[in-house]
Formats: structure tokens, sequence, C-alpha cells
């Protein structure tokens, strides 16, 4: 993307926690988190559909909280803590695809349920729906239905997300109460 | 779909950002939460030459209760505004409408006063604000001033803000014991621009209606309130009589709204639209008044 930019534009160094490690690049004042995640730190997990706030494919967590990363700008989220859809997982190294246990408790309900076909909205489903478990770690179906409003798809029919985050919250009770 | 260039400033003190905003002029614009700002720059129907970032300026966070009022500070997001309990238990309309604007991410970054200063015809909380009998505090070069909201609100996404203030706080105004409030709204997809919006503030004293007022959202160029007084003062919530007086009201509502039709909706199909929520959101308005038992 920087190779793109005209000269005549401003660089500012953005450095951001992303997924717990910190990162820095000089980029344009313009350039949008979403575009600063896949471009500049080539996290291509954050999906972008629509850039106006409607799809809610590009939701990250900022300090913990979703939110649309198209309608951030980069030099806005310096010193802010991200969570994208890589650091949900518990695997080494976050770009790796998450296996078996490594997956987060949502993650692995959506493998189970069937809670995606081609899968380009779910990451922003995945970073929503984690964050909404650690608000309500016990929704009824209509509270499930309301918490993923936010987000589109245009495969699934919504049906099995909905089993989805239902079975993601008692797979989170159930790791809770192995650990106990 | 990506923002054209423009130079980014980033204020510490609400006295920099005056000073920013008055060096720059016209060809600046306040960035809060950005999220009617940024669909706007993304898509290029605005290119302003300047963002005044407000995100790191200090004391623009808080909410304030007050015997009078709900301070809202400029940077408290919709969601933090919807969380808080002291703003809930001073006036609940402020939770009963928040939770209308679009989905909770949008929540989390959006703030109530850029959504204010915005000034968008569908857009829930300038019509709270007017509701409320609301006041914007203003920051300018030659310092503070406070606007009426029935001064503040000019036209379609136009206010009296001049280029160089700010709009530092709101103050939704209290209302008197025993006042129940309700607002709904009817939108094609869930969290959406609202088709016709409608939020009522009802005030019952010995046992019949002493005062009400409503606002609209989408179906007036700017937030205006419409005295329910004239057909519901005197009137038992829940009596025969009671009946009666929504139609009357449905008639003044009818005659106060503008609504413009679009591909959504029709003009005819907003205003019969928008008689019909307030029909229904005033008997939940006495409901919470105490008057309905």
């Amino acid at each position: 993307m920087t190779d793109t930019t005209p000269a005549t534009e401003t660089l500012h160094d953005v450095t951001v926690s992303v997924n717990g490690v910190r990162h820095s690049a000089a980029v344009p004042a313009r350039r949008l988190l979403s575009d600063f995640l896949r471009h500049d730190l080539e996290l291509t997990g954050t999906h972008v559909g629509c850039e106006h706030g409607v799809c809610g494919a590009c939701t990250v967590l900022v300090d913990g909280q979703p939110m649309r990363s198209c309608l951030m700008f980069a030099v806005t989220a310096q010193d802010h803590a991200i969570t994208t859809v890589e650091g949900l997982c518990s695997a080494p190294d976050a770009r790796t695809a998450p296996t078996g246990e490594s997956m987060n408790p949502v993650q692995q309900a959506f493998a189970e349920c069937h809670g995606l076909q081609c899968g380009f909205c779910t990451p922003g489903f995945l970073t929503t729906v984690t964050a909404y478990l650690e608000e309500n770690p016990s929704p009824t179906s209509e509270e499930a239905r309301e918490a993923i409003s936010g987000n589109l798809c245009r495969c699934t029919g919504y049906q099995n997300i909905v089993k989805s985050v239902l079975r993601a919250a008692e797979i989170k009770a159930e790791r809770a109460e192995e650990r106990a | 779909m990506k923002p054209a260039p423009f130079e980014h400033h980033a204020p510490l003190t609400v006295e920099q950002a005056v000073s920013v905003l008055t060096e720059v002029g016209h060809d600046g614009k306040v960035l809060a939460g950005g999220q009617s700002l940024i669909p706007i720059l993304n898509m290029r129907l605005a290119s302003p030459a300047h963002l005044v970032d407000i995100n790191r300026v200090a004391g623009l966070d808080t909410v304030e209760v007050t015997p009078e009022a709900v301070r809202v500070g400029a940077l408290v997001r919709h969601a933090g505004l919807e969380r808080s309990a002291e703003a809930y238990a001073a006036l609940p309309l402020l939770r009963q409408a928040l939770v209308n604007v679009a989905h909770p991410a949008i929540r989390n970054r959006g703030t109530t006063v850029g959504s204010i200063a915005h000034a968008d015809a569908a857009g829930e909380m300038p019509a709270i604000l007017a509701l409320t009998d609301g006041v914007v505090e203003v920051a300018g070069p030659s310092g503070s001033r406070e606007v009426a909201w029935s001064d503040f609100f000019l036209g379609a996404l136009e206010t009296s803000l001049a280029a160089e203030e700010l709009a530092v706080a709101v103050r939704f105004g209290r209302f008197p014991a025993g006042t129940g409030t309700a607002f709904t709204e009817a939108a094609r997809r869930h969290g959406d621009y609202a088709m016709a919006g409608v939020g009522v503030a009802l005030t019952v004293a010995d046992g019949v209606v002493s005062g009400a007022r409503a606002s609209f959202v989408s179906v007036t160029d700017v937030p205006s309130v419409l005295d329910l007084g004239p057909a519901l003062d005197g009137v038992e919530p829940g009596s025969g009589e009671w009946d009666a007086a929504l139609d009357t009201v449905a008639e003044a509502v009818r005659g106060h709204v503008e609504p413009e039709g679009d591909i959504h909706a029709s003009a005819d199909y907003r205003r019969m639209l928008v008689t019909e929520l307030t029909r229904r959101v005033l008997p939940q308005a006495a409901d919470r008044a105490g008057a309905i038992a």
C-alpha cells in the first residue's frame, strides 16, 4: 500500500498493540484501521466488506469492545489494544490457522455447528460473539439473534450462527468447569 | 471507498482544538466517534482538508447527573451512556432511545454529542435532546456559550455551530416527578435508519395527565416538539376518554410531521407509521408514569 501513497502525504508513526504484540508502521492519516491491519501489518484475518459500517465483517475488539475497523483511522487507534480474529485462538503464531484445542469456544462452536459457509463474514462474527459472551455468558436464542444483528451473512441464513452462539456459551462454560 | 487525503490534528485540550478549528475554518471537521463522518469520508461525499480528532482531549468523557439535567461530554460513547446506571435512573428515556441507535459495535464507538452535532433528521439523539428541552455547551475562540436545542438545529445536517466552535457537551433536561417516557421506531432492518420514530414524555398528577410532549425521528427536517397537552391534559390514562384522546393525538401528529418519501417508504406511509407508533408508545409512557395499574 505504501508504494501507492502520493509522495506529498504526511506519514504518521502509528504504534498499536495487536493481539498482545506491539506493531508500528508509518502511514498516512487517512489509513483506515482495517487497511492498517491488512496491508501494513499483513494480518489479513480481518475482512473488509462494505467499508461503511453496515456489514460487520471488519469488526475487531478495541480495548475489548467490538468496533468497526473500517470506521476508525489507524492514527486514532494509537496506543490502544486491538484484538483481531487471529488473536482469538491460543496458537503460538497468531497467523497459523487455529486447530483443535487452540480454537476459542466461539471458533469451535462455529466449526461444530456449521456456523459458516464461505467464511467471509466469519471474522466479524467471531470477534463480536467472543466479546458478547464476556458480557452475557448464557444468552437465550432471542438474545443471541440480537447480539449478531449488526453482522451480515449472505450464506447461512443465520440459523446455524444462532446455534453456534448458544453452543459457544456451552463450550465456554464446559471449559471453565474443566479448569475448576 | 477510501477517504481523500487530509491533515490530521490531535489536540490534547479544548483550547487547542478550538485554536486548530479557528485556523482551518471551513476546511476543518471535528472527528469524535466517526460513525457517521467516516462513512461519508469513505464514500467521498465529503473531503475536508483537516480533521480535528478530539479523541485525546482530556475531560470530555464524563456523564454527570444533576437535579436538573444529565450532562454528557463530547467523548461519551453511546454505549457508555446506555450503560450508565446513574443516567438511567435520572432519565430512563436516554437508554430507551439509545438501544435503537444502530448496532452495539457502532454504539461502542459513536458519541452521543457527535450524533447531535451531525444533526441527521434520522438520528435518534437530536430528537431526544429536543424532547428533554436540552442544551448544547459550545466552546469557541471568544469563550463558551450555551445553545438551546431549538436554536441549535437549523436544517438537515445543519446546526448553528460556527466552523471554529466545538460542542463540548450536551445537557438533557430531566422531567418532573410522575413522568413516564417511551421511545420506539420502525426500520426496514434491525439497526437501520428508522423510517419513522417517536419519543414521548407524559406527566401524570392525581391520576390524570398534566402534560405530554412528543418528538420525532425521520419525519421532520429538524427535531421539533409537539405539545400533546391540548389532547391529553386532564384525561385519565386507560379510561374511556383515553381512547378518544389518542385519536385526537393521532390527528395532531398527522398534521405536525412533514415526512419525505424515498425508495424505502412513501411520505404517506411514514405519516401513517409515525401516527401508529405514537399511539403505541403513549400507553407505555403512561404505564411508566404509574398511571395504568
